[in-house]
C-alpha cells in the first residue's frame, strides 16, 4: 500500500493506493497518525480512488482514525469509493460517524 | 453433465499470505467467468476468512493455513481452515461488531463480511483444536448474466 498526503488548510487528505487488508492496515495506520500529530490536523479525508481491495480491516483503520481525529474536535470524511467498499461500510454502520461524499473536493468543501 | 474441478494449498500463518491468498482463489474462481461483483464478494470473504486464521487462530506466524476451493456447476465452496485456538463461542463470534482483539483495532465485522458477500458459511471450530470456515457461493450463469 502506497499513501499520498495533502494538507489543505488544516485538513489531511490521505490518497490510498493498493489494497486495504490487515497486512497493510498497520503501516497505514502509523503513517496517518504521523502525519495527523505532526501537522496540526483538524479533519481528515480518505480519498479512495486508488484503493483496489478492501477488507473489514479497513473498517477498523477508519474507525480508530475518527477517534483521534474526533478528540481533536475535526471531522472525517471518505470520497470516491466504489460500491463494493460502500457496501462495506454500510454494513458497519460507519456513515453514522463519517461522512460521504463523491470528490475529494466536495469534501474539502463541506467538511 | 455437470463441471467439477478442485485445488488445495497450504501456506504459512503469515499476513503478507492474505493477498496471496485472495489472488490465488480469483484466479481458480475465474474459468467460471464471474461477474466484476462476484469476483470482489469472494475475495472479500477469503480475505476475511484467512486473516482470522492468522490472527485469532495462532498466535505464530509460522504454521499452517489450509484453504481449499471445489467448484460444482456453477457453485464455489472455499473451505479455510486452521489448526490453531478453536472459537470458545461460534454464535457469539458471528455477532456483528464482537470482537475479541479491539486493541487490534479490528472491526469484529469479518463474519458478518463472509455471510453477506457469500450465500451460506459454515463454522466448525473445537477450543484447542482449530477452526474450519466452509464458505459457499453460487455464481449467476453466463446466460442470465448478461
Ligand atoms: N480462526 C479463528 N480462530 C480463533 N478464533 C476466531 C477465528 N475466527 C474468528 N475467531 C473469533 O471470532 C471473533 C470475530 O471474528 P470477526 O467477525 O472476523 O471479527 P474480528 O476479526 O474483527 O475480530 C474474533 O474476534 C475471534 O475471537
Ligand atoms: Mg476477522
Amino acid at each position: 500500500m502506497q499513501l499520498k498526503f495533502e494538507v489543505l488548510n488544516n485538513t489531511l487528505v490521505v490518497l490510498l493506493n493498493g489494497e486495504l487488508d490487515h497486512h497493510s492496515a498497520e503501516e497505514v495506520r502509523e503513517e496517518i497518525d504521523k502525519k495527523i500529530e505532526s501537522q496540526n490536523i483538524k479533519n481528515l479525508v480518505f480519498d479512495l480512488t486508488n484503493m483496489r481491495f478492501m477488507d473489514s480491516s479497513g473498517i477498523g483503520v477508519v474507525i480508530g482514525r475518527y477517534k483521534k481525529i474526533n478528540k481533536l474536535g475535526g471531522k472525517v470524511g471518505v470520497a470516491n469509493l466504489n460500491p463494493h467498499v460502500d457496501k462495506i461500510f454500510q454494513m458497519a454502520g460507519i456513515y453514522k460517524i463519517i461522512c460521504k461524499f463523491d470528490t475529494k473536493e466536495e469534501a474539502l468543501a463541506n467538511l | 453433465m455437470s463441471f467439477e474441478n478442485y485445488m488445495k494449498i497450504e501456506f504459512l500463518s503469515k499476513s503478507q499470505n492474505e493477498s496471496f491468498a485472495r489472488v490465488v482463489v480469483a484466479s481458480f474462481v475465474s474459468q467460471l467467468d464471474p461477474t466484476i461483483e462476484e469476483l470482489a464478494d469472494i475475495k472479500t470473504a477469503v480475505s476475511e476468512a484467512v486473516t482470522n486464521s492468522i490472527i485469532h487462530g495462532y498466535d505464530k506466524q509460522n504454521e499452517k493455513v489450509y484453504l481449499e476451493c471445489r467448484i460444482i456447476g456453477n457453485t464455489i465452496e472455499i473451505t479455510v481452515e486452521d489448526f490453531g485456538k478453536g472459537i470458545d463461542d461460534v454464535d457469539l463470534a458471528r455477532q456483528p461488531l464482537y470482537t475479541s482483539k479491539p486493541e487490534l483495532e479490528r472491526s469484529g465485522m469479518g463474519f458478518t463480511v463472509m455471510e453477506t458477500f457469500m450465500d451460506r458459511i459454515i463454522v466448525e471450530s473445537e477450543k484447542g483444536k482449530g477452526t474450519r470456515i466452509k464458505m459457499i457461493k453460487k455464481l449467476k450463469t453466463a446466460k442470465n448474466k448478461e
